[in-house]
């Protein structure tokens, strides 16, 4: 699948946005209003920053952008809308928890209430996103029982490590901040290793044989066409395929290398803005993989024997 | 609304039926298509650069050629195969669509894409196994055949043209249009003579359209049995048959007695 640089933002920001939204919601579940105002509301925007960022950024790839607002209408049955109503949705709860944490309205009563709705609809966000993807039969890579969780691991590992970097500049880094977000970014690596070697090793179950109905020795002799189309273009993409290899570990070495930044943050928390680069950077390696080495069931008319 | 509608009992389902056997692949089918289209429902299908060194465009029909090696044959065939929208029955391209651009229609089962209402976001192309679905980034929509919906109930047209553009223009009678939901209907009994099949049928999602396997080759049509000469036994050809022995040296003399001119096909 062709890896457009708007999805791979959309998901990689959003998802560091959203990752970051819950933990502040659940820290305010934990703690009640924070007590160092700048912190909370430079963290709330960032969050929220990132997250609008991504959502506008997920619309440059649209067609007609000034009709995004339609995709509110199919979430009985897409799951893309799904995100969208979601992702909207979210914005609810969590301004207002934005304002109460914050304390700029006071009402410490409900700090916790909604700092866990937030927490709550950031994950469910998450989740329909990735199921856009793990929905798609056509895509074997994709319609992997993994694919949902590495992605949410993946939120809580880049949002954690901006917690920790947010935190650590006004002064109020804490231990389990890197320790929590140290045990994402181990959740992420298992996840991505089980992940990449389940779709090395899946069988694959669609062949040309099938595809055209014309036999087990079958073989593409002529295209349709003399010029790329747009199925060759968008589903064709297999150029990634043959650097796979060096960009996972190239993920795996930048994980490594937040893991010890965030091990290091016992030395000085200002590690963390080195642990904060590296998984995002590994997140956004990942996701273009993730797109990359896709195959897609269309490529057996097009010369793949199994799809 | 992208939800499927529900089956109605005798659902009339229009479709296809595509004989592999007569295709010639003349590319008749694709241009008519292009160019009723492009003026039809899913105008413009667009060309961009069409005369440059850089072409690209959208088409509805793409009709791809195929060699099959037959079990227990040396030579092959060509099989010219053409590939649009199969009309499924459970089509995953409406039903991941966010907006309810595309929809199937509960009266005959086509699948279209509403372009006042598509977003552009591709996500139906990417759930569609069969590569229907082409996008045109000059209009910003999804395109995809329409089994020519503004044909086939076309009252200023002669009853006669009410067919899709590419069944019109077939000249060797290879694409069949019908419901498929009556048995007794001609493509129906068409698929049931000829054994017509699905096109990945794993996947579940019920294709409409169906197509009709190559028959089996007669040994007489040959392209080898022809393209190769056979001694006929006459005074001449035991002439050139002592010669050629003569002619090619020990070593391939007992060969030559086979009579196989095989390598002698490519200059």
């Amino acid at each position: 699948m062709n890896p457009a640089y708007s999805v791979i933002l959309f998901t990689t920001a959003s998802g560091a946005g959203y990752g970051l939204l819950a933990l502040l919601g659940l820290v305010g579940f934990n703690h009640g209003p924070v007590s160092i105002f700048a912190f909370g509301i430079t963290a709330i925007i960032i969050a929220l920053g990132l997250i609008t960022i991504g959502l506008l950024s997920s619309t440059l790839h649209l067609g007609h952008p000034e009709r995004a607002w339609r995709a509110f209408s199919q979430w009985r049955s897409s799951w893309l809308s799904r995100e969208g109503v979601a992702a909207v949705a979210t914005y609810v709860p969590a301004l207002l928890f934005g304002v109460v944490w914050t304390d700029i309205i006071h009402a410490p009563a409900i700090v916790g209430p909604l700092g866990l709705l937030t927490g709550i609809m950031c994950a469910i966000t998450v989740f329909c996103t990735a199921k856009i993807y793990s929905t798609l039969k056509t895509i074997r890579a994709w319609n992997n029982a993994l694919t949902e969780p590495v992605y949410l691991a993946f939120a809580l590992a880049t949002g954690g490590a901006l917690m920790t970097a947010i935190a650590t500049v006004f002064g109020r880094y804490q231990i389990f901040q890197a320790i929590l977000t140290g045990a994402a970014v181990i959740l992420v690596a298992v996840l991505k290793y089980f992940y990449w070697r389940s779709i090395d090793s899946a069988e694959r179950t669609h062949t040309m044989a099938a595809a055209t109905g014309l036999g087990t020795g079958v073989r593409q002799w002529e295209v349709p066409h003399t010029a790329e189309n747009y199925i060759m273009k968008e589903m064709g993409f297999a150029v990634a395929r043959k650097h796979a290899l060096k960009l996972r570990n190239s993920v795996f070495f930048l994980l490594l290398i937040s893991l010890l930044a965030l091990a290091a943050c016992q030395i000085t928390p200002w590690f963390s803005f080195i642990a904060v680069l590296a998984v995002l950077v590994a997140a956004v390696f990942e996701r273009w993989l993730f797109f990359a080495e896709a195959q897609h069931v269309v490529s057996l008319y097009y010369g793949a024997e199994k799809a | 609304m992208t939800s499927l509608p529900t089956p109605q009992p005798n659902q009339k389902k229009l479709g296809l039926v595509i004989d592999l056997d007569t295709c010639v692949g003349c590319q008749a089918c694709a241009t008519s298509c292009k160019e009723w289209n492009t003026q039809g429902y899913s105008a413009p299908l667009t060309d961009t650069n069409p005369y440059g060194a850089d072409v690209s465009g959208v088409w509805l029909n793409r009709i791809h050629g195929y060699e099959v090696n037959e079990e227990g044959r040396d030579d092959s065939r060509v099989v010219n195969f053409p590939r649009s929208c199969l009309h499924c029955e459970t089509p995953a391209c409406v039903t991941v669509c966010p907006t309810g651009a595309t929809y199937k229609r509960a009266e005959d089962g086509i699948v279209l894409v509403n372009p006042d209402t598509c977003i552009g976001c591709k996500l139906c192309s990417w759930a569609c196994p069969y590569g229907a679905r082409e996008y045109d980034h000059t209009v910003g929509v999804m395109k995809k055949c329409t089994l020519c919906v503004d044909r086939i109930y076309n009252t200023n047209l002669e009853p006669e043209d009410r067919a899709p553009a590419c069944v019109k223009a077939c000249p060797t009678g290879a694409r069949h249009f019908g419901d498929l939901g009556d048995p007794n209907s001609d493509v129906s009994q068409l698929v049931k003579a000829r054994e017509g099949y699905d096109l990945l049928p794993e996947m579940g999602y019920k294709p409409v359209n169906k197509y009709l396997p190559p028959r089996k080759r007669r040994d007489a049509t040959s392209s080898k049995q022809i393209a190769l000469p056979k001694g006929d036994g006459s005074a001449m050809d035991r002439l050139f048959s002592w010669a050629d022995k003569m002619l090619s040296g020990k070593s391939s003399a007992a060969s030559a007695k086979q009579e196989d001119y095989s390598d002698k096909l490519e200059g």
